[in-house]
């Protein structure tokens, strides 16, 4: 085994025996199970119904509380093991600081992506054991985007925990973050901009440099686009771009944006003291 | 061979290393005295490659521990003043020493059993749930099982008992060869059979540095 996956299987091994790994996983797990539970796979409202109506409420619900678990359980990777000095001693063995940083990026990535995906997984599973049919292109998206969102918060969270200082800092800039873009999805972006008389174009510019907002209009594509069920922006984009297009940049644009900022985070951890 | 030239290393406006220069032959077994604050534990992180000094340079063996971190850590064991708090369990941690390091997990085992500390019963144990004794015990177990040919203890006994210092000092003994050890301590009494050069430092500089 090389030191690379060394340290990823090491932090695996770590986060998963966390008390937070089991509290996220019990989230995406219960949702699932709440889900089946409250009957929607049997409810047709808007033209949604069994598993797809499913999905689209676990995706709906994922956007808002996949990128903060991933912000809080990750800000603190680097930060805190500059902290308390588990750096110091981890990195006075022959390991670069790639292999350690790159490492712990992949164990992270595989700890947060897996109880998302494996919940959908399990809910598609349940769902043909009760005799409903499988929608394969929302899966697909879906499993794509899920990926997508995770990689980008995942390199936005390792960047913040390499230039801080301190942890109590990264979590407090992982929240910022989160309201941020949260805010700027869709209603309060517009109705921030209009009031500012901005142009169309600039709102659609800055909603689409939104990993969170890039994730619910491709979340909702492939629907029929109608403007009540998806929102203004939503509504444009989908409306002025190609369907292909726009769901091959909501999944490409968001890894992209992870790779950079993990990058970024790599080049400032590589040049600054470890303690 | 350390050789540390024209070495100054800032926090904000504090020095904490003032422009030193000190070399360490093959054989050095060196006592680093000082009060806290003299810059000893920022020396050894400096030799760790651990900060990136202002100015002047280190060279182990003739390399650059950050630009040539993993070749120059190949031959350095290092303990901490205090074992941090590593949530690995006991048998992680010493994988990762193993894998990372080319050490024999049966010498780890075997400076545990001299430490006096219990591996088998503790494997699956994390290492933060130690007590700090057990903590250091295996600390210097795996440092001294990676036979490395420069060894760096910061305050190694401060969570020590009597009798472990003993077996501690007893290993050193054994083990000290043609090799660099550098001891941050302010026991000089305990390793006097040990050292045989002191370097005493105070606000960042060497103060006094002389063979005993």
């Amino acid at each position: 085994m090389n030191n690379l996956l060394l340290v990823a299987f090491l932090d695996l091994k770590e986060s998963i025996r966390a008390k937070w790994f089991l509290v996220y996983a019990l989230v995406f797990g219960g949702l699932i199970a709440l889900f089946f539970i409250a009957g929607v796979t049997q409810s047709q409202v808007m033209g949604f119904s069994g598993l797809s109506r499913l999905l689209l409420m676990y995706i709906q619900v994922t956007i808002v509380i996949l990128p903060i678990f991933i912000l809080i359980t990750t800000v603190r990777s680097i930060s805190g093991d500059r902290d308390n000095h588990i750096l110091e001693y981890m990195l006075s063995f022959p390991i670069s600081l790639k292999q350690y940083y790159w490492g712990k990026i992949i164990g992270r990535f595989i700890t947060v992506f897996s109880p998302v995906f494996l919940a959908m997984l399990i809910a598609v599973i349940y769902g043909v054991t009760k005799g409903a049919a499988i929608p394969w292109d929302i899966f697909i998206l879906y499993t794509g985007l899920l990926l997508a969102l995770s990689s980008s918060f995942l390199g936005i969270a390792f960047f913040v925990s390499s230039v801080v200082k301190s942890s109590e800092v990264a979590l407090g800039l992982a929240f910022f973050i989160w309201i941020f873009l949260l805010s700027f999805i869709d209603i309060a972006l517009i109705s921030l901009m209009m009031q500012n008389r901005f142009n169309e174009e600039m709102i659609i510019a800055i909603a689409m440099t939104n990993p969170m907002e890039v994730f619910r209009v491709a979340a909702i594509s492939l629907f029929d686009p109608e403007l009540t069920v998806m929102g203004p922006v939503a509504f444009y984009i989908l409306d002025s771009m190609k369907q292909s297009v726009f769901i091959f940049f909501s999944i490409a644009y968001p890894v992209v944006l992870g790779l950079v900022f993990a990058t970024f985070g790599y080049i400032v951890f590589k040049k600054r003291d470890l303690v | 061979m350390i050789e540390v030239s024209n070495l100054t290393k800032k926090f904000g406006s504090t020095i904490s290393l003032d422009s030193v220069s000190v070399s360490f032959k093959e054989g050095d077994h060196v006592a680093l005295m000082g009060p806290n604050g003299a810059g000893k534990t920022t020396l050894i992180r400096l030799i760790l490659g651990h900060y990136n000094p202002d100015s002047g340079k280190v060279l182990i063996d003739g390399l650059n521990p950050i630009k040539n971190r993993v070749e120059v850590l190949q031959h350095i064991s290092f303990v901490p003043q205090l074992p941090p708090p590593i949530k690995l369990s006991l048998d992680e941690l010493i994988n990762y020493v193993v894998v990372s390091s080319g050490v024999k997990k049966q010498d780890i085992y075997h400076y545990a059993k001299e430490m006096e500390l219990e591996l088998i019963p503790n494997l699956t144990k994390s290492f933060f749930k130690l007590s700090g004794g057990m903590k250091q015990k295996l600390l210097i177990a795996i440092s001294l099982a990676k036979k490395s040919g420069i060894t760096i203890y910061d305050e190694p006994t401060a969570n020590l008992d009597p009798k472990a210092r003993e077996n501690f000092y007893r290993l050193l003994q054994d083990g000290r060869t043609e090799k660099i050890s550098l001891f941050v301590t302010h026991r000089i009494d305990e390793l006097k059979k040990i050292i045989n050069r002191q370097i005493y430092m105070d606000l960042g500089k060497i103060v006094s540095d002389e063979q005993v």
